[in-house]
């Protein structure tokens, strides 16, 4: 079966035309999450939480309640939610600042009830302009309605929530990289340890960084408890998730489904979902998870969309974005734009990254447009091998962050899988596909 | 003689007076003297470091790493093409040619006229209407190269003010009065939550021992 009848948990109030606005979520259950939330107490919140066993959707699915686990002891905190998305083709928590920003206004109500924090703070990308009209909205009517500011809901609660718009960094959705970019300064990730920002975080202070994705959750999993949602999915990937489609598929677009029951032939090829490679042609690699996850061949199709699955089969699901590559795609072209990708937005204080990312993309340049030599697929190798040791998964790392060993998959999984590509440009000194 | 207008200033002081710390209003900051100018003007960025208590320099350090924050004068409209992964397998890449043909200049450049700013973007998340193209941070849609002239001359018209608000225009929706929450009371229920946290950690600690 392609499609489970799990509940929609994220995206159920999507087919409205009004579904960011405050009357359409009060009529669809809005806020009754946070109203049962604020009778428990906080403890049994979290433990709501810790139930569903939700992992973090941001991409490195980390279980959101160990993250909370490690901050309950501390007194002054602050939560911040990372709504950076800037992992290419990744295009969920887009879909949910400007379709539902209540409920995500709601989840990180919750959160800050749970972990008792009284200051939380909403960083968006910049580029979501109506993203952060949206949520700003939304927020400014959560204010009228009670549910954020001084004693919410008159429960003696106060919390007070600040949007905060980014300026355009791909490396500011890495969580210390943010809290950086949130103190007013450049965005560069800080050196670990500490590993989490729950021993020193916003200000110095112990803080929780979440994602966008994983708060709009929390309404569902308070009012309806953790093990309804810990019901769904199978093995350690609980509940839903909103999965990115793109690429050659005849249907793009994102998708909520049971974790771990529909597998990547269903995404692509179900008529619900994907709907099949355009054009009839041939798949001939995909992206699992996000630009920095080794690519899979068509042999992977029948793998289930689940962290762990994915995970053993040596890439990622990451962030949940699935880019479809049919038979007319050049791979070195791909890997190239992907690398520049990685130049790009390398912040540039560990040399490996800033001089790494900059060789590979001009050698994978040179070999798309012909005047590539033999010597070059050892070079890019080497490179990448400086980057991340070994070029194992998960990735060594000899950087601050892990842009820099993402930056090998694309190039890695692009010499595995189609060597003869390169070859053939070498060969005829020119890009066969044009 | 302030070169921030009295109501760019006003402004300014409310975002200031959202944070804990001052600084880190910056960006907010660097968006509203964007709003204002359509860049970000040495004596905006100027003020805006006496604002936060930082040097002129320290305000240029950090605007220059972010992508949005443009220290030098852009068009009137800043047309984004995007070439990442998805938009690439999708003509991205022939889009922007045609672009930086019927425009006139390369990515990275300005019109003559100043009306229009050219720029290859990375991935903008709106993945599957490719390519994807934004004209002052707002979306336009999936854009061919006959939609795209279109899209051009509407802009030139100025067909398209109503939706696309000038460069720098970030958010077009202001927070209702400044803070929700009163400070003070929040500071005091901070420390009141902070006094329950740490009785109850102690109790843990001890259960744990006992």
């Amino acid at each position: 079966m392609a499609v489970t009848d799990a509940p929609k948990i994220v995206t159920a109030r999507m087919g409205h035309e009004d579904s960011h606005t405050l009357a359409r979520y009060l009529a669809t259950g809005g806020y009754e999450g946070l109203r049962k939330a604020l009778t428990m107490t906080p403890e049994a919140v979290a433990a709501e939480v810790d139930a569903a066993s939700l992992l973090g959707r941001g991409g490195a699915g980390f279980p959101a309640g160990r993250k909370w686990s490690m901050l309950r002891k501390d007194p002054v905190t602050y939560l911040v939610v990372n709504g950076d998305e800037s992992e290419p083709a990744t295009f969920k928590d887009h879909l949910l600042v400007e379709r539902d920003p209540h409920q995500l206004v709601e989840g990180v109500l919750i959160a800050a009830y749970a972990l008792q924090v009284t200051q939380a703070f909403i960083y968006l990308r910049g580029e979501f302009a109506l993203g952060l009209e949206r949520v700003q909205q939304a927020l400014n009517e959560a204010y009228d309605h009670g549910a954020v500011g001084s004693d919410i809901f008159g429960s003696g609660f106060s919390v007070d929530l600040v949007v905060h718009p980014g300026a355009g960094a791909y490396i500011c959705g890495e969580e210390t990289a943010l809290i950086e970019s949130l103190e007013g300064k450049r965005g560069f990730p800080r050196i670990k340890p500490p590993y989490f920002p729950a021993v020193i975080g916003l200000y110095g202070q112990p803080t929780v960084v979440n994602n966008v994705e994983t708060m709009s959750n929390l309404p569902w999993i308070v009012t309806n408890g953790g093990a309804a949602f810990a019901a769904l999915g199978q093995g350690r990937s609980t509940g839903t998730r909103l999965f990115a489609l793109s690429g050659h598929v005849r249907n793009p677009g994102a998708f909520e489904l049971e974790m771990a029951k529909t597998t990547f032939r269903d995404l692509v090829y179900s008529p619900l979902l994907g709907g099949g490679i355009r054009g009839g042609n041939d798949l001939k690699a995909f992206i699992p998870g996000g630009v920095s996850a080794p690519w899979f061949g068509p042999d992977r199709l029948d793998l289930p969309l689940g962290q762990d699955e994915v995970a053993e089969a040596g890439s990622m699901l990451g962030s949940g974005s699935i880019v479809v590559m049919d038979s007319s795609t050049c791979a070195v072209r791909a890997a190239w734009r992907i690398t520049k990708f990685f130049a790009r937005e390398s912040c540039g204080q560990c040399t490996p990254c800033r001089e790494g990312s900059g060789w590979l993309e001009r050698i994978l340049y040179r070999i798309e447009n012909g005047e590539g030599r033999e010597q070059d697929l050892d070079l890019l190798l080497d490179v990448s091998d400086n980057i991340a040791p070994g070029l194992t998964w998960p990735p060594q790392q000899t950087t601050i962050c892990v842009l820099g060993p993402s930056i090998p998959s694309s190039i890695h999984s692009a010499i595995e899988m189609f060597r003869d590509e390169f070859l053939v440009h070498m060969k005829e000194g020119a890009c066969p596909y044009g | 003689m302030s070169h921030l207008t009295p109501d760019t200033l006003e402004r300014m002081h409310q975002s200031i007076g959202l944070y804990p710390e001052a600084r880190s209003a910056l960006i907010p900051l660097c968006h509203l003297a964007q709003e204002q100018d359509g860049w970000l003007r040495p004596e905006a960025m100027e003020e805006i470091a006496e604002l936060v208590g930082l040097t002129p320099a320290e305000v240029r350090g950090t605007a220059t790493f972010y992508d949005m924050l443009h220290t030098e004068p852009v068009g009137t409209y800043l047309v984004s093409v995007c070439t990442n992964i998805a938009c690439l397998l999708d003509g991205a890449a022939e889009l922007l040619d045609h672009a930086e043909e019927v425009l006139g200049v390369g990515a990275g450049g300005t019109t003559s006229d100043r009306a229009i700013t050219l720029e290859e973007a990375e991935c903008l998340a709106d993945c599957d209407r490719t390519p994807c193209v934004q004209v002052n941070h707002r979306y336009v849609g999936a854009q061919t190269p006959e939609t795209f002239d279109r899209l051009v001359a509407d802009l030139r018209a100025g067909r398209l003010a109503d939706t696309v608000p000038p460069h720098g225009t970030l958010i077009r929706v202001r927070r209702n009065g400044g803070l929700g929450a009163d400070r003070q009371r929040v500071a005091g229920e901070r420390a009141a939550a902070a006094g329950q946290q740490q009785a109850r950690a102690a109790a843990a600690s001890e259960g744990a021992q006992g």
